[in-house]
């Protein structure tokens, strides 16, 4: 499979943030690809495999977080991963 | 957001006698009702609340460090502190570690800004070695917090 560079940008939906339930389900994600993943947020990138990385981020409601993939499966990992942003991390509302 | 925002001096936990994840989480909110930081009467369902989160998946994080932490209408500002075990406790982490560093934080239920906040913090200390090995190698509360203030002032970089 040829090599493959995907982006997106995505805003934090949830109301609590990527606070650490998110930011695990997000390495979770992540790990299923073997596409390098990248999450940028106000010139701070970070592993989206790293949920230490993740969560230095400190990204609250409504923050913008570009995500760069490169790999294989750059593509699909994009498309999961920008699902999972829009479905707010499944949280419950409160 | 600086430790010293959040971390109860008074509370520390150098050296833990638990050896079971429920219990070290006991201890630690214990050091917190001692120090007077939450309210006795909030004990036990606070350490009920951190259990229940537990459940939803392991707050510990890897690189030996767990994060155990609740929302209670208990407190009304951000309260934490820290905990270190020689012998490190299962806490079903995600990496199948034991942990030997704990940050216990208990926040009030609408102020998740807050709580992100510490959160970015505590995990960007934790990412540089020199500060989890030192952490691990605190003897007393004033090891800990001479290395919490060092944290403050940027002396591990990144």
């Amino acid at each position: 499979m040829s090599q493959s560079l995907s982006t997106a940008t995505v805003f934090v939906s949830n109301p609590q943030g990527l606070h650490m339930r998110p930011a695990n389900l997000l390495v979770t994600t992540a790990c299923k690809f073997s596409s390098t993943l990248k999450l940028v947020r106000e010139g701070q990138s970070v592993d989206a495999k790293s949920i230490l990385g993740i969560l230095t981020l400190g990204a609250v409601q409504g923050s913008q977080i570009d995500l760069f993939a490169d790999g294989p499966d750059a593509e699909i990992a994009i498309s999961t991963i920008v699902d999972l942003f829009q479905r707010g991390f499944d949280e419950p509302a409160e | 957001m600086k430790f010293s925002d959040f971390i109860a001096p008074q509370a520390l936990v150098p050296i833990l006698s638990s050896t079971s994840k429920e219990a070290v989480i006991g201890e630690l909110v214990d050091a917190l009702v001692t120090s007077g930081n939450i309210p006795a009467a909030d004990r036990d369902d606070i350490i009920r609340a951190i259990m229940k989160r537990e459940e939803l998946g392991s707050t510990g994080i890897g690189r030996g460090v767990a994060v155990p932490h609740t929302k209670h209408v208990g407190v009304d500002r951000l309260v934490g502190t820290v905990g270190v075990s020689q012998e490190g406790i299962d806490f079903d982490s995600l990496d199948g570690h034991k942990a030997e560093l704990f940050f216990l934080l208990v926040s009030p239920p609408d102020r998740p800004g807050d709580h992100l906040r510490a959160l970015e913090n505590i995990s960007r200390q934790l990412r540089n070695d020199t500060f989890c090995r030192f952490l691990k190698q605190s003897k007393t509360g004033d090891d800990i917090s001479q290395l919490l203030k060092e944290a403050d002032d940027n002396h591990f970089g990144s």
